[in-house]
């Protein structure tokens, strides 16, 4: 605010110079001339994705690898005592192009640690190239529940959390509001389907009752015209009348095809839920808790914008590899990843509280964030939900119902 | 209804308070309870300013935005507050209790030490992984030292040798050689420490670790964890647990851990390091700080916006006092 408070060009050339010292300042052992350097690939597809309901949703190149390179950054700035380094290398993929190639590819150039942004059929692919070398993925992008459960695999470590976790949260929240009768909005894609069988599953554990199921025909067509929104102001009253009495509207739309034209639309006067209105997330543009702040500031001034979901689902696994680099002291990514999977592993990612990953799939355990677009209303798990574990696995699939086989 | 019990409750533990004064009194001991807590209230930007002898909140001071970290001057005339989302620390004249000026503190301050002669500050710049050197009588920063990601905690030794602060996300404590100005040691402890205290004899650096839910205990020679504290309180999920506040008393025999969002100080063996009780505060006790005769100690509850007042010899909770929004930070005038 005040001149005053600005850093001095000379105290920052100082600075500058005393970082330049640091390398020859002592503390902790093992410090060579060349830091131990540990390569990150980050692996992300590349489509041309239909243009979102709202303006703001507009994806960014950057998507993901933004949050990776802030925890190349952070890794750095430890790594700066500890004598590592930290490197990022992004390879894009299209939908045409070979998966499994590309990830041989990165390993063919010694990267063992692979972060990918792919849904789940490729990320297969990927997960099965890497594990004959050894390589480990991180899932930074998909919440598909069966990657974690049916289709899983052991070197595929899952930092984005699941459908499943997802609903629950959001089961958790409009049960302790006392919300529990449900009018579900379904989309016609195929992962639509899977996130309303999340919420399905989400009302019978929570006691919420779903009065009607409706679905939403995708019919295509362009996203926006100039007149757009006389069109919608007189669909969404229609599509959503007659419906039994509800408490809320909760909609399964992974597409964005519908569900941002329902708030305010409906034809009762209910609150929204699930794709669009309140809405579960890894992470919010808007969390300033625990710390945040400082997270979104440094975000900001990384990638100049603000950061979604996926950046924080990537920095998290990059983070997740800095403490494993950190606590063994090691540049092996077999060692780093023994690090994850010990009992031992916890990583701080502004949430309150530590995550740690659940042995049985990989899947790390987190708090989910409850946001409006403008705030975060509340985060899940809600008090009262008690677990003889971790009240954070009374989100998702537990260990008892896992399919899931390791080996 | 509710504020009438609170009160009434209050005015039956303040009659308990007189009668165990006046027999204090009769025993010949007179009770130096002329003391004035300084509390930040990080929601509503004022200093709380408490009458520990009232036990009862006299005045609020407006401040700047989000105030945090707050030191007293060793004769007690000046409070330096961190105002972190003004990016200044604010000098208050505790005679007039007003704003008198503010210091160069480089970005987002939150916590700050003195130096044991009082003439010096060292705070943290959150947002720049810098530790910055403020001269208090040139009112001039004169360094700034690189440390780790989100520094943080920041613990001056007795001698004033070194000061050790901590980074919340690159999880060390940095000992930082006051004279060289420079980091000399780094000490890896668990997710997000928060807090530094040395032992009064300078044999030991406890640094609280939040996330990590652990204290680790350093041996500032060898730059060496020696022993982890651990904490379980019965029915609460091990995440709740969050040691933040240190304080020791000065016979080095008991240390007390604020632990957050588990709403208890943990009363530690400070020699056994083992934990003996836990004391029931408000919730989300953050910071922690001592009456000059240790009679008492006073936590921060930040979600309950009050802050406890501890009863150092019986070991136990005597007092709720009503402050403003989100307390965080707690500075008491010397002797």
């Amino acid at each position: 605010m005040t001149s005053s408070c600005r850093l001095m060009p000379r105290l920052r050339r100082l600075a500058l110079i005393l970082l330049l010292l640091l390398p020859f300042a002592g503390g902790l052992p093992g410090r060579a001339a060349d830091p131990a350097e540990i390569r990150i690939g980050y692996l992300r597809l590349v489509e041309s994705k239909q243009q979102p309901i709202s303006l703001l949703d507009e994806p960014n190149d950057d998507d993901g690898i933004a949050g990776a390179r802030l925890g190349v950054e952070d890794n750095n700035g430890t790594g700066r005592f500890t004598n590592q380094h930290f490197s990022i290398e992004d390879l894009r993929v299209k939908p045409t192009d070979d998966a499994a190639a590309a990830t041989k590819s990165l390993i063919d150039k010694g990267i063992m640690l692979i972060i990918v942004d792919l849904p789940p059929t490729v990320l297969l692919a990927a997960a099965d190239a890497a594990r004959a070398s050894g390589a480990t993925i991180f899932d930074a992008g998909s919440i598909d529940d069966s990657l974690r459960e049916e289709n899983c695999r052991a070197n595929v470590i899952h930092t984005a959390p699941t459908r499943s976790m997802l609903a629950d949260a959001l089961a958790q929240y409009l049960s302790w509001k006392r919300w529990q009768r449900w009018l579900l909005v379904t989309g016609s894609h195929p992962q639509d389907a899977l996130y309303a069988d999340a919420l399905k599953r989400a009302a019978k554990r929570f006691g919420a009752t779903i009065v009607e199921e409706r679905v939403f025909k995708d019919t295509g067509g362009a996203r926006r015209t100039d007149s757009g929104i006389v069109q919608t102001q007189r669909q969404m009253p229609v599509f959503t009348q007659n419906a039994p009495a509800y408490d809320v509207l909760v909609a399964a739309d992974e597409s964005n095809v519908f569900a941002g034209y329902l708030p305010y639309r409906t034809w009762d006067a209910r609150p929204v839920a699930g794709s669009a209105g309140l809405v579960p997330t890894s992470w919010d543009p808007a969390h300033d808790s625990w710390g945040a702040v400082q997270m979104q500031n440094r975000f900001i001034k990384l990638a100049q914008r603000r950061m979604k979901a996926i950046d924080m689902q990537a920095w998290t696994a990059v983070r997740m590899i800095g403490e494993g680099a950190t606590r063994t002291q090691s540049a092996d990514p077999a060692k780093i990843i023994t690090y994850i999977k010990s009992p031992s592993f916890e990583v701080a990612a502004f949430k309150g509280q530590k995550l740690t990953l659940r042995d049985w799939n990989l899947q790390l355990r987190q708090p989910i964030l409850l946001s409006d677009g403008r705030t975060v209303v509340s985060v899940s798990p809600q008090e009262g939900y008690l677990h003889q574990t971790s009240e954070l696995d009374t989100l998702g699939y537990d260990r008892p119902e896992t399919k899931c086989k390791l080996n | 209804m509710q504020a009438e019990l609170i009160r009434r409750r209050g005015i039956r533990r303040r009659s308990l308070l007189l009668l165990a004064s006046s027999a204090l009194a009769l025993g010949g001991a007179s009770p130096s309870l002329a003391y004035t807590a300084y509390v930040t209230n990080e929601r509503d930007n004022t200093v709380s300013v408490v009458d520990l002898d009232k036990m009862q909140t006299v005045k609020t001071i407006s401040v700047g935005q989000r105030p945090r970290g707050i030191v007293i001057s060793p004769d007690g005339k000046f409070l330096y507050v961190c105002a972190g989302d003004d990016d200044i620390v604010q000098i208050i004249e505790t005679k007039s209790q007003e704003v008198v000026g503010d210091l160069p503190s480089g970005p987002d301050p939150e916590l700050l030490a003195l130096s044991k002669t009082g003439d010096l500050l060292y705070l943290s710049n959150e947002n720049d992984a810098l530790v910055t050197i403020i001269d208090l009588k040139e009112r001039k920063a004169l360094a700034q030292i690189p440390v780790g990601v989100e520094p943080e905690g920041m613990g001056v030794s007795p001698d004033g040798k070194v000061v050790v602060n901590t980074s919340e996300t690159t999880n060390m404590a940095h000992f930082i050689d006051t004279d060289k100005r420079e980091v000399v040691a780094n000490v890896l402890v668990d997710s997000r420490p928060r807090y530094a205290e040395w032992k009064s004899d300078g044999s030991e650096v406890w640094v609280s670790a939040e996330v990590g839910g652990t204290v680790s205990v350093i041996d500032p020679v060898k730059h060496d964890v020696t022993s982890k504290i651990t904490f379980s309180v019965p029915g609460l999920r091990s995440e709740a647990i969050q040691p933040v506040g240190i304080r020791f008393t000065k016979d080095g025999k008991i240390a007390f851990v604020a632990l957050g969002p588990a709403n208890r100080v943990a009363v530690v063996n400070a020699q056994t390091h083992e934990v003996e009780k836990y004391l029931l505060v408000g919730q989300r006790v953050w910071q922690l700080a001592f009456t000059p005769d240790q009679k008492y100690l006073i936590s921060t509850n930040g979600v309950s916006n009050d802050i406890s007042v501890i009863d150092v010899a019986n070991l136990k909770v005597i007092k709720s006092i009503q402050v403003g929004s989100f307390p965080w930070g707690v500075a008491i005038s010397p002797e």
